[in-house]
């Protein structure tokens, strides 16, 4: 039988995250907007309400209430701050390679201060020579007594500035990729260039850099060679869920936008939202988001469950997140000329969208997939 | 210290421009609108919060309405109460301010009598600002209305209230219950490993029989008021040009504003 609904709990959830959003949040978006910086007390708060927590088990600080719940809150900040969302979706990201491979002493190393926010986390994979390949990454971890020197540069990387551990993806041999646990305290390690985006302005994006940093044996995730299987796991489950849950919370606030304009626009003598071409925008936006939520929460709860769900994350990315862009692109046009305007949101909403096709693979990298899947 | 706070579930004042009302049973219609706590009820609570947080003790949530508000009244454990009551009966239903405040104040009463009580001022969908009081009165209490600021030392209360002219501070002794506006604090928000602790807190619902509370003095039967009727209360703006020369529409202008006490 199958049971659509969510928990009490769950729902608790999402109230809470609403309330954190709205009350917290909102009011720093036109601030982040003019800056493209993170406000301390966002970071602070997400910490202080256990945002961060939601994924790691009690033992070490979390409180182990899994990837739906994940997704929800995601999903609730995203539809005040996309620059939010997806800061915090790759802070979950950063974590996950350390609860999912991670050994016992780096679990209670390093989860405990991720879990309460006084440490933030990422994921460094992509370089300017491989992203959607991560095979043509060329930092490398050369082994020296009981330490490894890394070398390398890693681009496009949320939180680079912000994190205080990241899981970065090196080459131990030529053909050998191995995951390590990097924290900003070891020598020669540092973030690099802050990139400014096109939409998402606050969520801090830039280099990771490494030159001879020396990173003790035992901080590698689990032995040489299992890097690739580390990262693309946490990503193709992780990273794609999180996603999927800032493409849907953008949905959302289209969608909710687009109906409070069309509601109180006045033409020819009655709301814009009596015109059958605005409702068929509309009536695109709501079914985009209600398949894409139902694609998304599957899979996340399929994540809970334990089973593989690679392919329903990259259908779930590839479809909310490509509705996402189709639905800022309605929701300006339904608010015409105000519609890019800085003082409505409809603009922000178009800018953001645009970030979402590449982060986690792009569209295309989703579509392999699900090729992949169809054809075997 | 018994601390004891007063929570009313309503429909999500956000979505006001969205409740009716049914001119048959004269009462709101709620279907399809969100419920959450009374946002002075938040208030409430955050005061008592904040009082077991310097004096210790054990808060407890009491509240009357249908088996529908649980899910929202969960939220107040999360918040940090350590206990539920929910008052539900058929036979409550209906129930004026003064039925409430004799089912909140048997609940009270119920659970073994408070050392203080916090209410929100009012409610944001019924406004009477009547219970607080009455339920002060009828467990024989002393109350202060509109708190803006609350402090408690040496068993001695401190509350500065509002007022039409102004504020001011009152002083008294327990036990004492108190009705909170929004100026009092903010409300904390809730954490997620609270979620995960509420599910261990004790939540109980209690029947009119549990209460020992006679059908006669509670629900419809026992609610002394009766609605005569309900009107749509319009709100329009009034426009009046004002004709003539410009010396004279500002001396007509002049005139206008002093009779309407403007200046």
């Amino acid at each position: 039988m199958i049971d659509f609904r969510f928990t009490e709990e769950q729902d608790m959830l999402r109230t809470a995250a609403r309330e954190f959003a709205e009350e917290v949040i909102a009011p720093l978006v036109p601030q982040m907007e003019e800056t493209d910086e993170m406000p301390e007390e966002i970071l602070r708060g997400l910490g202080e309400r256990d945002f961060l927590a939601l994924g790691i088990a009690e033992e070490y600080g979390g409180v182990n209430l899994g990837h739906v719940a994940k997704m929800i809150t995601i999903e609730e900040v995203s539809r005040v701050s996309v620059a939010v969302g997806m800061m915090l979706q790759v802070m979950h990201l950063g974590i996950e390679p350390i609860v999912a491979f991670g050994s016992p002493e780096q679990k209670k190393k390093y989860l405990p201060k991720l879990a309460s926010g006084e440490h933030f986390a990422t994921v460094g994979v992509t370089e300017a020579t491989g992203g959607s390949d991560p095979t043509g990454i060329e930092t490398t971890a050369r082994l020296e007594g009981d330490n490894y020197i890394l070398n390398g540069r890693k681009v496009f990387i949320t939180n680079a500035h912000v994190a205080h551990v990241a899981v970065v993806l090196a080459k131990t041999d030529e053909k050998e990729f191995s995951a390590f646990i990097l924290s900003k305290d070891m020598p020669g390690f540092r973030a690099g260039r802050w990139e400014h985006k096109v939409g998402m302005k606050g969520c801090d994006t830039g280099e990771l850099i490494m030159e001879d940093c020396v990173v003790p044996k035992e901080n590698m995730i689990g032995k040489p060679g299992d890097g690739l299987k580390v990262c693309m796991k946490a990503i193709s489950e992780v990273g794609r869920a999180g996603m999927a849950a800032v493409g849907l919370g953008l949905i959302k606030a289209c969608l909710e936008a687009s109906t409070k304009f069309a509601n109180e626009r006045i033409l020819y003598g009655k709301p814009i939202s009596r015109l059958q071409g605005v409702q068929f925008k509309v009536a695109d936006m709501y079914l985009d988001y209600n398949a894409g939520m139902l694609l998304s929460y599957r899979a996340a709860a399929m994540k809970d469950r334990g089973e593989r769900c690679d392919v329903e994350m990259a259908m779930a990315k590839y479809y909310v997140t490509e509705a996402a862009v189709k639905a800022a692109k309605l929701a300006t046009e339904i608010h015409g000329g105000y519609g890019v305007m800085v003082e409505y949101a409809t603009q922000r909403y178009l800018r953001d969208a645009a970030v979402l096709n590449p982060s986690a693979g792009t569209g295309d990298i989703q579509r392999i997939v699900m090729a992949r899947a169809a054809l075997s | 210290m018994r601390i004891f706070v007063c929570i009313k579930v309503v429909p999500d004042p956000e979505r006001a421009s969205e409740i009716t009302l049914d001119p048959q049973t004269k009462t709101v219609r709620r279907e399809g609108i969100p419920l959450v706590i009374n946002p002075m009820d938040k208030n409430a609570l955050e005061a008592a919060l904040q009082v077991r947080a310097q004096q210790g003790g054990e808060v407890t949530v009491v509240s009357m309405g249908p088996p529908s508000v649980e899910e929202v009244l969960r939220q107040s454990l999360a918040l940090g109460a350590d206990r539920v009551a929910l008052l539900c009966d058929r036979c409550l239903a209906g129930a004026d301010t003064l039925a409430t405040a004799r089912t909140l104040a048997a609940g009270i009463e119920k659970l073994g009598g408070a050392d203080l009580v916090f209410c929100g001022a009012e409610s944001a969908d019924g406004g009477t600002a009547q219970v607080g009081p009455q339920v002060a009165a009828l467990l024989g209490m002393a109350h202060a209305v509109y708190a803006t600021a609350f402090s408690l030392r040496d068993g001695i209360a401190e509350v500065t209230v509002k007022t039409e002219d102004g504020e001011k501070v009152l002083q008294g002794g327990l036990p004492l219950l108190v009705t909170v506006s929004r100026e009092i604090n903010q409300p904390r928000g809730i954490r997620f490993s609270e979620i995960v602790k509420a599910r261990k807190k004790p939540f109980n619902v209690f029947t009119a029989a549990d209460l020992s509370l006679a059908e006669t003095c509670i629900g419809e039967q026992g609610s002394p008021t009766r609605i005569a009727g309900i009107a749509d209360a319009k709100m329009e703006r009034r426009g009046e040009i004002l004709e003539g020369e410009p010396e004279e529409a500002v001396a007509k202008l002049m005139t206008i504003l002093r009779r309407e006490g403007a200046i």
